[in-house]
């Protein structure tokens, strides 16, 4: 490698951090995702004086690139703010499958068996790269509601799962100590897809961002990993950034639904029958109080404070709009309207905030959880629009519910509780919530735009 | 081990500390797009993926050269688009409510 192109990475590297750097405090957030941008193309450029082209190989590069970028424009632009946590997750994979591919593709090159600096790294980016790209897959259709985001597990599940995984470090110690047959390279890429599927299978619906995130610091680790393949200083250093950066993130995020990691990985969480005080009473003893549009409008309107709750039923329903329309129409009456924002409401972290950013909810309006949990005693009506296990008080009372222990918004504390829902169904994690049969609890059932709309209505006829 | 492998270890482990560095304070509502950014980042991959496409001189890897090129493309384009839209909203939202309190 020439100094002109070290010299070109070393300031993709510099731009990467700086990138990062920005990305973790609101102000600069935007302007980091375009600083990192920014090296991504100078370390592409720098990268074309490598090149030394088949005809063959200009013509599939180019095409790749040709096919890839509108694709990857096109979903990113297209995709709806309540999917982007899948999407993200099919970023994620196909990132992890290049990076297996380009690992197999050099094993393939190499004419004598290739040493231990080769193989090592190369057996690595097709296992994590192959892991994270079937586990994405995976993730994006529990996302995407293509397979049930219910755990699905089985009799003897870690047992195969730990098989596949010693099947695995087996055919691995074979290639890099002695056998470089194509045969080989194959069944390592098939087993870590099938470890990808098997690993994410036994994982909730609601545990997603965090395993997309651990399966983003996979992909910067096998990226990582064919920088030392290929020799490659830009790879090796952005990967490792990824990589490191990414598990401490996962970690976050874990931490901000009070759970370890290992306990979301391994926990078949959601599985776990609800603990033992409360669900004995059983659901048919328990009487629910629903209430029309009409008699929630009107308690709103002669509200004084007002405190809605979002969750991911508003994101389904694309309700953010409605629900501003709801707090104009209160304000209007002199009525007090805050959002208190759960960490985790919804499918990820921040994707709250993002949603009522576009409907152009007032950034002072969206509260945390730690600045709102003790106002929730002075509002007249907490209004919870499709949100349910973050609100769930089993996570302080019951200490056998597998979401004990998770911080939750005090929703309990307010004088009225009114539960959007489409309906009984239990929330993600798959738990009963006794708040639901609280005497001063009213359902309001249906779609959460349409609730919200008659609300509007409601409020303006009162 | 020879010198470069050996610079290549070391700029490996210094990015590890940098990378956890980086990020250790960052405010919950930001996970989501981190996540995101430091996805399209990954997206680096493209390199590699260029780097073997490139030198292809059999239809296996032209084949496997086409598929890395496409993925990696998919991964760092939409990765940044997708980042910038999530963060697009925040900022706008932010920039206006303080045009407002002028």
């Amino acid at each position: 490698m020439n100094l002109a192109i070290a010299f070109a990475y070393l300031i993709a590297a510099v731009l990467f951090i700086l990138g990062l750097k920005q990305l973790s405090s609101p102000k600069g957030a935007r302007q980091g995702n375009q600083t990192a941008a920014v090296g991504m193309v100078i370390a592409l450029l720098a990268t074309l004086p490598l090149l030394h082209f088949t005809t063959g190989g200009l013509t599939v590069t180019v095409l790749g690139i040709v096919i890839g970028a509108p694709l990857g424009a096109v979903s990113a632009r297209r995709v709806k703010m309540t999917a982007m946590p899948q999407m993200v997750a099919a970023f994620n994979g196909v990132g992890g499958g290049a990076a297996a591919l380009v690992a197999v593709s050099e094993l393939l090159s190499q004419t004598s068996h290739p040493a231990f600096a080769i193989a090592f790294p190369s057996v690595l980016s097709i296992v994590i790269g192959g892991v994270s790209f079937a586990g994405s897959v995976m993730a994006f259709s529990k996302l995407q509601a293509l397979i049930t985001g219910t755990p699905i597990t089985y009799p003897g599940q870690q047992i195969v799962n730990g098989l596949i995984a010693l099947a695995i470090v087996a055919i691995a110690v074979a290639i890099i100590a002695f056998a470089s047959i194509p045969l080989y390279f194959v069944a390592l890429l098939v087993l870590a897809l099938v470890l990808g599927v098997a690993f994410v299978l036994p994982i909730g619906g609601a545990d997603m961002p965090v395993v997309i995130s651990l399966l983003n610091a996979f992909t910067g680790l096998a990226v990582a990993a064919s920088g030392f393949v290929l020799g490659n200083f830009a790879l090796i250093v952005a990967g490792t950034l990824v990589g490191a950066s990414g598990t401490l993130l996962t970690k976050l995020m874990s931490d901000a639904m009070g759970r370890s990691l290992a306990n979301v990985l391994f926990g078949a969480f959601g599985s776990l029958v609800a603990g033992p005080a409360g669900a004995g009473a059983g659901a048919e003893a328990k009487t629910v109080r629903s209430g029309t549009a009409e008699d929630v409008g009107t308690m709103l309107a002669y509200s004084r404070r007002v405190i809605i709750v979002p969750g991911y039923g508003l994101a389904v329903a694309q309700a953010q709009h409605a629900a501003r329309e709801l707090a104009d129409e209160l304000e209007k009456r002199g009525v007090e309207v805050e959002y208190a924002i759960h960490p985790v409401a919804g499918r990820m972290p921040g994707h709250m905030n993002v949603l009522l950013a576009e409907a152009n909810v007032p950034y002072e309006q969206l509260k945390e959880m730690d600045e709102i949990n003790g106002e929730f005693k002075f509002a007249d009506v907490a209004l919870v629009v499709g949100a349910n296990d973050v609100v769930n008080p089993a996570a302080h009372n019951s200490p056998g519910s597998p979401i004990y222990g998770m911080p939750i918004l005090n929703v309990e504390q307010a004088k009225n509780i009114v539960f959007m829902k489409r309906s009984m169904r239990p929330g993600f994690a798959g738990i009963d919530n006794d708040l639901l049969y609280d005497p001063k609890t009213i359902m309001l059932f249906g779609d959460a735009k349409d609730s919200l709309t008659k609300l509007v209505a409601a409020v303006k006829a009162a | 081990m020879n010198a470069g492998l050996f610079n290549e270890f070391t700029f490996f482990i210094l990015a590890i500390f940098v990378g956890i560095e980086v990020i250790s304070k960052v405010p919950t509502i930001l996970h989501t797009p981190l996540m995101s950014g430091t996805n399209a980042i990954h997206g680096i991959i493209l390199v590699g993926a260029i780097l073997i496409a490139a030198s292809a001189n059999n239809p296996l890897q032209i084949v496997l050269g086409l598929v890395a090129v496409t993925l990696a493309t998919i991964n760092v384009v939409g990765g940044f688009v997708v980042t910038d839209r999530m963060l697009e909203m925040f900022k706008g939202r932010q920039a206006q409510s303080r045009q407002e309190k002028k």
